[in-house]
């Protein structure tokens, strides 16, 4: 059912146009390096945009960088949203759930493909980061954070860990929106409300004063896929972003499940 | 999942072992405050055509959702195929194809891909047959030539007929069908007609939700009527049609004593209509009726017999005019 079900999500339009916005970033932003005749001066700007000039590899991290507040995001919360509240308003869901698809095993295939899909996004900013970095920018050993340098070989598969990193850490929030999608039969409904969650945890995360909610929230550990390009490799906070996603998976994706096998289903 | 051996055990208890494909007992739904079903009790001989029958809001469809386990039942229980649902939904639902409250599918793909969604989305069958299962589907409500078509793109009863294909993606022990007549032109209502009749004549149990009343009394061997959430009456087609309503019509010049006669006899309500008397049989033989006119002298011109029309029956059950049950 995993292949049927992906072959729905990204033969559609909208999934389509999604990821070819997010493969659109990094490209206009290497377009625009290159016509404006050079980079921000080292240390302005968004983290990494400063090394694209002398290094296209780092198109990748820049585009990532750029993506991560709102794009990827957002992406991530029209694919959630709309993955059982989409269903319900098509109607589909109940066609599914009498073939019977089983509710529960129906649940976990929606969710494994909202977690390839952010995956698949990420990797899509990467790649397109490190094509248009190739093609306008010299490319080669990369000189990492630390100052010490690896190979482009080396470089180039950190970039694409670091993408991975970034996928990985859109889960917590693709399983609060699938969550909130088993809740309505409104989709759109669904991914504003979890783009809302997004946009709060933005918010708390700028309030020194709720500074002791800052390591639990969604999105406060999402820039350490920056300490990859570190030598060795800085992985505690990694780590903990990680983590967190986890527990957020494992709450929301209960409380899902638990809505949705006993939910009666109308639309 | 079912296990395999639990689905196979629905599937081997062959036609016929089960009396009843469905058997609903004492089925309650409530919303809130409102009753949607109230205290249903229906059985469905295993077999049978058996038409749903009720007008809208009457709480068809959600008992119909009740049926294949999308609602939860308030109160009362629900078999299908023998086993209970929602419980078995996962053993039972394989073989139960359904059409529930229109076609629906997802407008970007085309009929062929929507087809293989719903046949990649559950058990049974081999990933090989699949696009077999499909072709043959398609060709039995004759979409094959737009099966590449995008579903947005198909009329409504090109959408209609996709519905029905999904539901015979495999062979069925059960059809349930909501409305399937819907958006379909006259063409297209017969090729049900005759669909169904070719699926109960190979011993398929066809379940029809229907307000198109002349469709039911085609193809139906069984009725049932709902209103406002409960049973008005069910049993067998012609049974329903005879409960203590047929009328004989004497057609005469001499209506006043041909009313005296019949009254005489304890037939009910006799009036004169035209150049012709009614009357209720209420249980009496036609024959024993001409005989007794014929004797006390009355000039028969002509006797028959009315039964009421399936028409008569539901507005009778459910009450005339337009408002829909709140």
């Amino acid at each position: 059912m995993l292949p049927a079900e992906l072959a729905v999500v990204f033969r559609r339009l909208r999934t389509q146009a999604v990821l070819l916005v997010l493969a659109a970033i990094p490209v206009a932003l290497c377009v625009a390096l290159r016509l404006s005749g050079g980079g921000p001066e080292a240390g302005e700007g968004p983290r990494f945009l400063d090394q694209v000039t002398h290094n296209g590899v780092f198109a990748a991290l820049a585009g990532l960088t750029v993506t991560l507040p709102i794009f990827l995001p957002l992406g991530a919360a029209v694919v959630a949203g709309d993955a059982i509240a989409g269903e319900a308003s098509l109607g589909t869901l109940r066609y599914l759930l009498v073939r019977p698809a089983g509710r529960t095993r129906l649940l976990l295939v929606k969710g494994l493909t909202v977690a390839i899909f952010c995956v698949v996004a990420a990797l899509t900013v990467a790649f397109a980061g490190l094509i248009a970095g190739a093609a306008l920018f010299p490319i080669g050993a990369v000189t990492t954070l630390s100052g010490t340098t690896v190979s482009l070989g080396a470089g180039t598969v950190r970039a694409l860990g670091a993408a991975l990193v970034v996928g990985l850490s859109l889960l917590g929030l693709a399983a609060i929106g699938l969550f909130i999608s088993t809740l309505t039969d409104a989709p759109v409904g669904a991914i504003a409300a979890t783009v809302a969650i997004v946009i709060i945890c933005g918010v708390v995360d700028t309030v020194p004063q709720l500074h002791a909610l800052h390591p639990w929230l969604l999105t406060h550990w999402w820039l350490a896929f920056g300490d990859l390009l570190r030598t060795p490799v800085r992985w505690t906070d990694v780590q903990r972003d990680l983590v967190l996603q986890l527990g957020y998976v494992v709450v929301f994706g209960t409380a899902a499940w638990a809505r949705f096998t006993t939910k009666d289903v109308l639309a | 999942m079912p296990t395999p051996t639990e689905a196979a055990r629905v599937g081997s208890d062959a036609a016929g072992s089960v009396p009843y494909a469905i058997e609903i007992e004492g089925l309650s739904k409530r919303f809130g405050a409102a009753t949607v079903v109230d205290d249903l009790t229906l059985s469905v001989p295993s077999g049978s055509v058996f038409g749903f029958l009720g007008p809208n809001g009457s709480g068809k469809t959600t008992t119909i959702r009740m049926m294949l386990g999308l609602v939860r039942p308030t109160a009362g229980s629900v078999a299908v195929l023998g086993r209970a649902m929602p419980q078995a939904s996962l053993s039972v639902l394989p073989h139960v194809g359904a059409l529930v409250e229109g076609p629906a599918f997802y407008p970007w793909l085309s009929g062929r891909r929507n087809l293989g969604r719903i046949d990649a989305a559950g058990p049974d069958g081999r990933r090989a047959d699949r696009s077999a299962r499909i072709e043959n589907a398609l060709e039995r409500v004759g979409l094959t030539a737009a099966g590449d078509k995008r579903y947005r793109a198909y009329s409504l009863g090109m959408r209609q007929r996709l519905a029905i294909a999904a539901t015979l993606l495999r062979p069925r022990r059960l059809l349930v069908l909501d409305e399937p007549a819907n958006g379909l032109d006259p063409q297209g209502t017969r090729e049900i007609r005759h669909l169904v009749r070719e699926l109960a004549a190979d011993g398929t149990t066809v379940f029809l939700s229907s307000h198109l009343l002349a469709e039911v009394e085609q193809v139906c061997t069984h009725v049932a009527v709902i209103h406002l959430g409960r049973l008005m009456a069910q049993g067998p087609l012609a049974e329903l049609g005879d409960a203590g309503y047929v009328k004989l019509r004497v057609e005469t010049h001499d209506a006043p004593l041909a009313v005296a006669v019949l009254t005489r006899m304890g037939l009910g309500s006799p009036a004169v209509e035209g150049s012709a008397v009614v009357a209720v049989l209420n249980g009496h033989e036609p024959d024993e009726c001409c005989r007794e006119l014929v004797l006390a002298g009355v000039g028969v011109r002509s006797l028959t017999t009315l039964r009421p029309s399936l028409e008569d029956t539901f507005v009778a059950l459910t009450g005339e005019g337009f408002d829909v049950a709140g």
